[in-house]
Formats: structure tokens, C-alpha cells, sequence
């Protein structure tokens, strides 16, 4: 339990590092940029206290936000896909998905991207709707995330796969 | 009574979730308004002190083009120094009262961004080195932003690709002045709207900062015209307007301080 712990207050000190300090320089063609610290939310034990998971989401999020002079927008985004993934997880992963414990790195490949995919695109959603907030700018609301959604989800599976400790 | 609290209970994670979710949304709003982000901003120890140690390492990638654009700034003055005859210079130095109205503070960028629709930089002075809210930052080339929150050490600078920021400029070869904005679209182009229709406008005329304000001095460049059209009400001009700064690599910086903006504001203030 305690090991868990600590992996995931590492998990969490480490992506927000990499998400300030190199991701959010890398401004692909000028705009784009990966949000790869929702690891953190995608990978969290199913298993879980919910309160505890969304204050951590918060704080993720509102951490990323110091560093990124962004307000609160990513603590928004990160809170809401915290408080969702439930329900996430019941429509991919079937119905119960509660009672057996499963293991990201075990689940099918398919229903994994699925799940990375939907947490992904609804979180930038979020994210670029209140940084832009403005609704003549849905043009760019919806290019800015689907483009960045793109970026972070292909990372998102690669970090995973490398990451993994299993071995088939 | 009783019924309250069961309902607290029984929906804790969703008030948990619409209290967290409210004050981000509260301080993204706060965030829209000029000066009221005060608690969420890069300025404060931590992240101001992670940004330095990953800039030391930064820095040593950009020495030679920040020694570039430092050699080039030198032979610009070196050129403007040895062109001015030493009476003028000496009659400039004797009148100190009137001539020196403006101090200027060398700062280095330790964090920039430019692909958001509100971007700030971070900068490695604040109050221990004077440096107050609504300073103007430059760089050699033209302008920077508008310091708007400092902590000790640190200070954030809302730069000219946010926006909320608005800054007074006009044309170089006529008076007509206008206000700068960003449409958040290209980090290299930015709008000057507000110039009335009567001003001489041609694609390559040089922006300036106007005098108006007293966050900077009249006459730092901001960019060339590519390109200018009619608003709606067909009275006034939006120019698009390229920045002589590259706003994507941005390593030294000076900080203005118009030593007069105090008396100026109170001047203004007395007809409220």
C-alpha cells in the first residue's frame, strides 16, 4: 500500500515537472502542445477513495496552472474529468469493471486507446473552452483541441507502453 | 436537519466536485482581468526557483545568439555615440533634470510562452529590485509587455500575445494613434484597431509606442504593417501589425521605469 503511495506522489511530482519544463516547449506548428500530466488521472487506481482522487485531481491541476499562469483552467478540466471517469471506465470497460481489479497494462489494446481517447478529448475540450472563452472562436477552440488531443493521446500510449512492467 | 445531512452525505463527491470545480472556474475569471490573478501565477518561490534551475542549464544552449544580438545592440549605439558631437552630448549630461526620466533594469526570461491565448513570461527580478506592477518590459528590438505581478525575487510580465493587453501606439511618419491588441491567432502578428480612418496607412510603415501612457516612452519600435483593413462602422482601421520581436525566443530583457508616472497619474486623477 505504502509502495503505491509513493509511486503515485512521484507519478505526480514527475509529469508536472516534464509538462513545465519540456512539454510546454515544444509549441508544435506554432500552437500545439501535449497535456500529458492527465496520466496521473487516466492511471490512478480504480480501487479507490473518490474524494481524496478528486482533491488530488485539483491539485494537479491547479498546479500545472502555477506554472502555466493559465488561472484555473486546468484545475477545471482535470476536476471534471476526475469526478466522470467512472463513468468512462463503466462504458468501456463494461459494467464491471468494479469488481475485478484491473490493470491498465493487462486490459485490451483497443479499449485502452477507447478510454485514453474519450478522458483525452473531453479534457482539452474543457481546458481551450475557458482559456479562449470567447464563442466566436469555436473554430479555434475545436482545432486547438483536436489537434492537441491527437498529440497527447499518441504520447500518452507510448509513455504507457514503455512504462510498463509486464513482459509477455 | 437530519435530512440535510443525509443528503450532504449521500452527495459529498458531487458537492466535493462543484466545490472544486467552481473555484477553478472562479479563478480562471479572475485570471481574464488585468491584475487580479494574485494568488495562481508564476511568480511566486516555487515555481519562480524551479524556472531558474532549469534556465541555468537553458542559457548555456542560446549564449551564442544572445551574444549575436548584444554585439548588434553595441554597434547601434557605438554608431548613434561617435555620430553626436561631444557639445551636444555634454549639454545632454549637464541638464540631468530634464533629460533623465527614465531608469532602466536589465532582467533574463526564465519562462515564456506564446501558444496560449493569455501569455506571460517570467522574469528573475521583482521587489528586491524595485520592480513594481505596470513597468514596461523591451528587449533591443522593440517591445516586450506590461510587468502586472511581482513577488521578491520574481516578476510576471503580461506580454504583448495576451489578450487582455492593451497598449497604446501609433504610427511612426504621422501622430495618429491607436490601441495595440492580439487576436490570439499568430504569435508574430499582432492588431493595432482604433486608427482612424484619415491616417495615411501603407503596408511597410513602422508602428511605435505613443507617448500616451506613461508605462512607456514614445517611439520604441513594435512592428511593420502587412496588412490593413476597414471595420465594420468603416470609420476606423484594424492593421495587422508584424512585431520586430521575435516573441518566441526571448532571452534578455530591460524593464523601463518612467520616474515621472507617479506625478503624471495624480495629474490625471484630479480630474475625476
Amino acid at each position: 500500500m505504502n509502495s503505491i503511495a509513493t509511486t503515485h506522489i512521484i507519478r505526480f511530482i514527475v509529469l508536472v515537472l516534464i509538462q513545465a519544463l519540456v512539454l510546454n516547449n515544444i509549441n508544435f506548428l506554432g500552437f500545439i502542445n501535449p497535456y500529458i500530466y492527465i496520466l496521473f488521472i487516466i492511471l490512478y487506481p480504480i480501487k479507490n477513495n473518490r474524494l481524496l482522487f478528486i482533491f488530488l485531481s485539483f491539485l494537479l491541476g491547479l498546479t500545472v496552472d502555477l506554472f502555466l499562469d493559465s488561472g484555473g483552467v486546468h484545475a477545471a478540466a482535470c476536476v471534471t474529468i476526475a469526478y466522470a471517469r467512472p463513468v468512462f471506465l463503466k462504458s468501456v470497460f463494461g459494467a464491471t469493471y468494479d469488481h475485478q481489479t484491473i490493470k491498465f497494462s493487462s486490459t485490451d489494446f483497443g479499449q485502452r486507446i477507447t478510454y485514453f481517447s474519450i478522458i483525452t478529448l473531453i479534457h482539452h475540450l474543457i481546458l481551450f473552452s475557458l482559456e479562449i472563452f470567447n464563442t466566436s472562436k469555436i473554430i479555434l477552440i475545436l482545432k486547438k483541441s483536436l489537434f492537441s488531443s491527437i498529440f497527447t493521446i499518441l504520447l500518452c500510449i507510448l509513455i504507457t507502453i514503455l512504462f510498463s512492467r509486464k513482459n509477455k | 436537519m437530519q435530512q440535510i445531512i443525509n443528503f450532504l452525505i449521500k452527495n459529498k463527491t458531487f458537492l466535493l466536485f462543484l466545490l472544486l470545480f467552481s473555484i477553478s472556474v472562479f479563478l480562471t475569471f479572475q485570471s481574464h482581468s488585468y491584475h487580479k490573478s494574485k494568488f495562481i501565477n508564476s511568480a511566486n518561490f516555487l515555481t519562480g526557483g524551479i524556472y531558474k534551475s532549469a534556465n541555468n542549464i537553458k542559457q548555456y544552449f542560446g549564449l551564442k545568439e544572445e551574444n549575436e544580438i548584444l554585439l548588434e545592440e553595441n554597434n547601434r549605439l557605438k554608431s548613434i555615440l561617435f555620430n553626436v558631437k561631444t557639445e551636444e552630448l555634454k549639454q545632454l549630461y549637464s541638464n540631468k533634470k530634464t533629460s533623465i526620466n527614465y531608469k532602466l533594469i536589465t532582467a533574463q526570461v526564465y519562462k515564456n510562452s506564446y501558444s496560449a491565448t493569455n501569455n506571460y513570461l517570467t522574469i528573475n527580478k521583482g521587489i528586491k529590485d524595485s520592480v513594481k506592477q505596470d513597468l514596461g518590459v523591451i528587449t533591443s528590438k522593440g517591445i516586450v509587455g506590461i510587468i502586472d505581478n511581482t513577488s521578491k525575487k520574481y516578476a510576471r510580465v503580461m506580454s504583448i500575445l495576451n489578450t487582455n493587453s492593451r497598449i497604446n501606439s501609433q504610427l511612426k511618419k504621422s501622430d495618429h494613434f491607436g490601441t495595440l491588441k492580439w487576436n490570439a491567432e499568430s504569435p508574430q502578428i499582432v492588431q493595432l484597431v482604433d486608427v482612424p480612418k484619415l491616417a495615411p496607412v501603407a503596408v511597410g510603415d513602422t508602428i511605435i509606442t505613443g507617448g500616451r501612457s506613461t508605462i512607456f516612452p514614445k517611439g520604441i519600435g513594435i512592428g511593420k504593417v502587412v496588412s490593413f483593413q476597414l471595420d465594420e462602422t468603416e470609420n476606423y482601421y484594424i492593421i495587422d501589425v508584424k512585431l520586430f520581436n521575435d516573441m518566441t525566443n526571448i532571452g534578455h530583457v530591460y524593464i523601463i521605469e518612467n520616474l515621472d508616472a507617479e506625478e503624471i497619474s495624480t495629474l490625471y486623477n484630479q480630474d475625476e
